[in-house]
């Protein structure tokens, strides 16, 4: 599905990104665990084409199609979704208004009709029926006045509406009580699917306890360094990121 | 010898313009009007047209009005098109409560004035100088002073007609009342016209108005509007302005309200049309306890100009006031926002919040914005913001990354900027009316 090779990329002459390597499968999990500055952000928002990062070397093909040709919003219609580890505020758009039209722009390109108001009303109750919350941000403004964790739910919300086939979630679990990491996690549970696939930034392994990852991938100075299964993460729990470093060293050496 | 658009030249014209228009169709006046315009003329004739150097109007040049040579429109025919656009810009239907102006004169056949609430009173300012001469005497001209400004001494010297409207005490209303005033730039070359308009009402009334300036077509031509809001005691009332002159016209105007205690006032103020245009709104929280909300949106493009020169003045301690100004500008436009609070000496506990926020569209436009505090209080709090720049790429790549092209997504976020002002129009269908303006706007 997501095929990453040797990507390279940075801001402004400077390389963040020195050569990732990540192949995803339709159903896949993968955790990116990693210190901070390592590049987890950077990665996600390089992969949901974010135009401050220049591509600078290797490539990252989804389902076959180039991604580094793609604006961000054919990324996101061809089924990318990057939950954001700061998503912004929009004052003056209703959050119910916001998904509409997002939900309206992809369903355009895929031919299908545009929902209007009404039939979205009611797909959007049944979407936060099946995650289990109530409408209470619907009718704010976009992330206005959010609280940290339900900036986050927002943006679980909009995966829920857009039902990706990647989603990318950026410590979507960061700032979450115990309560609204389980939610968050059940309400994630709820749209893994065999063709759908998951990439979870995360710095902490209880949320992976609730949706237990296939992969694990160390992300360190911009490569990953080392991966394996939830074993890693909960090494990684245990003894900090301190090893890996020898260890990433040692196979260097 | 003096030139066309020297200001001289310009001023002696209008003094010229008064003496034929005092010595004709104004004489029927009654006398303490006639002094009025007398001492406004004389005013006008000492200060001429406002000028670059004042501090108030340093962002917005008059020039062009000056050096246009406008005549005081004759009252035009009303064609069946101009009946019928009169109707699609009012609201409601039949049972509306509507006073209609062409080219600054009242037009009976186009109001609809029948069945208004006990006591009620909306009309022509002309018909109420006799119907209600103690009421308009008692206010008219008191608050909008001509001594601050030489275009308000100038509407004074020209008072002719306007808008009039009385809430009695106690009185609610159902239905908004509203005031159009329709521009039909055809008819005559040059035409201006200086409406107006007084509104009263008493102690604890409420309701709403609608006040709106309407182009037919496009051509230039000139309103001078001044319009004086009185709010008794505890009255609350919601006032709607919409300014939608053609786009090669000027508009200056002065929106003045006055509060008693316990009295809650709101303008929300739209701003689409002319090419030049400077309004003055001075709110001023004369007992305690009153709360004033001044919320405003400008959405031009093109050449056009507009300056909204705003004073909320606090008089009395305890008052609170919300002024939330939102500016978008394309192509060469340029928005021009002074916020300007002024809290007297003993008007303790006043709460005061100011907000500017201006969209850039392109390179080219350009928005100037100055709060000015003069705070003669010291238990107040007076917080003030104003942020002006291009859209956030951050925001457009939010945007997209849900698959919104760049275009929708520079609409949505421009759209957003509209509104957050119109979530202040509690007229559904007015604010229906709006929202189409705003989509319009929208551009690439
Ligand atoms: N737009 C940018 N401009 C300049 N530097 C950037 C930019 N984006 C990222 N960086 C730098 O790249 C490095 C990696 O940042 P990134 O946000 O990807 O880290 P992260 O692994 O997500 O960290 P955290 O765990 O703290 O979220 C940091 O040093 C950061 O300052
Ligand atoms: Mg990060």
């Amino acid at each position: 599905m997501l095929e990453v090779k040797n990507l390279h990329s940075g801001v402004e002459g400077v390389e963040i990104l020195k050569g990732v390597d990540l192949t995803v499968k339709p159903g896949e999990v993968h955790a990116i665990m990693g210190p901070n500055g390592s590049g987890k952000s950077t990665f996600a928002q390089v992969l949901a084409g974010h135009p401050a990062y220049e591509v600078t070397g290797g490539s990252v093909t989804f389902e076959g199609k180039d991604l580094v040709e793609m604006d961000a919003d054919e990324r996101a219609r061809a089924g990318i979704f990057l939950a954001f580890q700061y998503p912004v505020a929009i004052r003056g758009i209703t959050n119910a208004y916001f998904l509409q039209s997002a939900l309206n722009a992809v369903r355009k390109d895929q031919g299908l009709e545009e929902l209007d108001t009404l039939d979205f009303a009611e797909l959007l109750e049944k979407k936060l029926e099946m995650i289990g919350w109530d409408d209470s941000l619907i009718h704010r403004a976009v992330n206005d006045g959010f609280s940290g964790g339900e900036k986050k739910r927002n943006e679980i919300l909009q995966l829920a509406v857009l039902e990706p086939k990647l989603a990318i979630l950026d410590e979507t679990d960061s700032g979450l009580d115990i309560d609204a990491v389980k939610e968050v996690a059940a309400a994630v549970n709820r749209f893994r699917s065999e063709d759908r696939a998951f990439i979870v930034v995360t710095h902490y392994e209880r949320i992976l306890n609730y949706f237990t990852p296939d992969h694990v991938h160390v992300l360190a100075g911009g490569k990953v360094v080392m991966s394996g299964d939830m074993k890693l993460a909960l090494e990684l729990e245990a003894k900090g990121y301190d090893w890996i470093a020898g260890e990433a060293a040692a196979v260097a050496g | 010898m003096t030139r066309a658009g020297d200001p001289k030249s310009a001023t002696e014209r209008y003094v010229a313009a008064f003496e034929s228009f005092a010595g004709n169709g104004a004489s029927g006046a009654p006398g303490w009007l006639k002094t009025k315009r007398e001492s406004a003329i004389s005013r006008f004739a000492e200060t001429g047209f406002p000028h670059s150097r004042l501090e108030a109007w340093r962002f917005t040049d008059v020039k062009p009005i000056a050096g246009e040579h406008f005549v005081l429109a004759a009252k035009p025919e009303v064609s069946a098109a101009i009946r019928q656009a009169a109707d699609a810009q009012l609201l409601g239907g039949a049972e509306r409560h509507a006073a209609v102006f062409l080219n600054g004169h009242f037009v009976p056949e186009l109001s609809s004035l029948e069945g208004l609430p006990q006591g009620v009173k909306l009309g022509s300012l002309r018909a109420a100088l006799e119907s209600d001469a103690k009421l308009v005497e008692e206010h008219l001209t008191r608050y909008a002073r001509d001594e601050r400004n030489p275009l308000t001494a100038l509407s004074t010297a020209f008072i002719s007609d306007g808008g009039f409207a009385y809430i009695p005490d106690d009185v609610v209303l159902e239905r908004p009342l509203q005031l159009l005033f329709l521009a039909d730039p055809a008819s005559g070359s040059n035409p201006m016209w200086h409406p107006r308009t007084l509104i009263v009402a008493g102690r604890g009334a409420g309701g709403s108005l609608v006040e709106s300036y309407v182009a037919l077509g496009d051509g230039t031509y000139w309103t001078n509007a001044v319009t004086e809001v009185v709010l008794g005691e505890h009255a609350k009332i919601d006032t709607y302005r919409v300014q939608r002159e053609s786009v090669q016209a000027y508009h200056t105007a002065t929106t003045e309200s006055y509060q008693a205690r316990g009295s809650v006032f709101k303008l929300v103020n739209f701003t689409f049309g002319a090419e030049l245009s400077r309004q003055d709104i001075n709110a001023v929280l004369d007992g305690e306890g009153a709360d004033c909300t001044l919320d405003g949106l400008s959405m031009l493009e093109g050449r056009q100009h507009t300056d909204h020169h705003t004073t909320l003045e606090h008089a009395q301690p305890h008052c609170t006031s919300w002024e939330y100004f939102n500016g978008v500008f394309d192509d060469r436009a340029r928005g021009v926002f002074t916020g300007r609070i002024i809290v007297r000496p003993g008007a303790q506990q006043t709460d005061s919040k100011q907000t500017n926020n201006n969209l850039l569209l392109s390179e080219r436009a350009r928005a100037d914005s100055q709060p000015q505090l003069e705070i003669y209080a010291d238990d107040v709090k007076c917080t003030h913001g104003a942020t002006l720049g291009p859209i956030d790429d951050e925001h457009l790549f939010y945007l997209q990354s849900r698959g919104l092209s760049r275009q929708e997504a520079r609409h949505l976020l421009t759209y957003g900027f509209g509104s957050e002002i119109l979530e202040a129009v509690k007229l559904d269908r007015l604010k229906e009316q709006l929202d189409g303006m705003v989509r319009d706007r929208l551009s690439g």
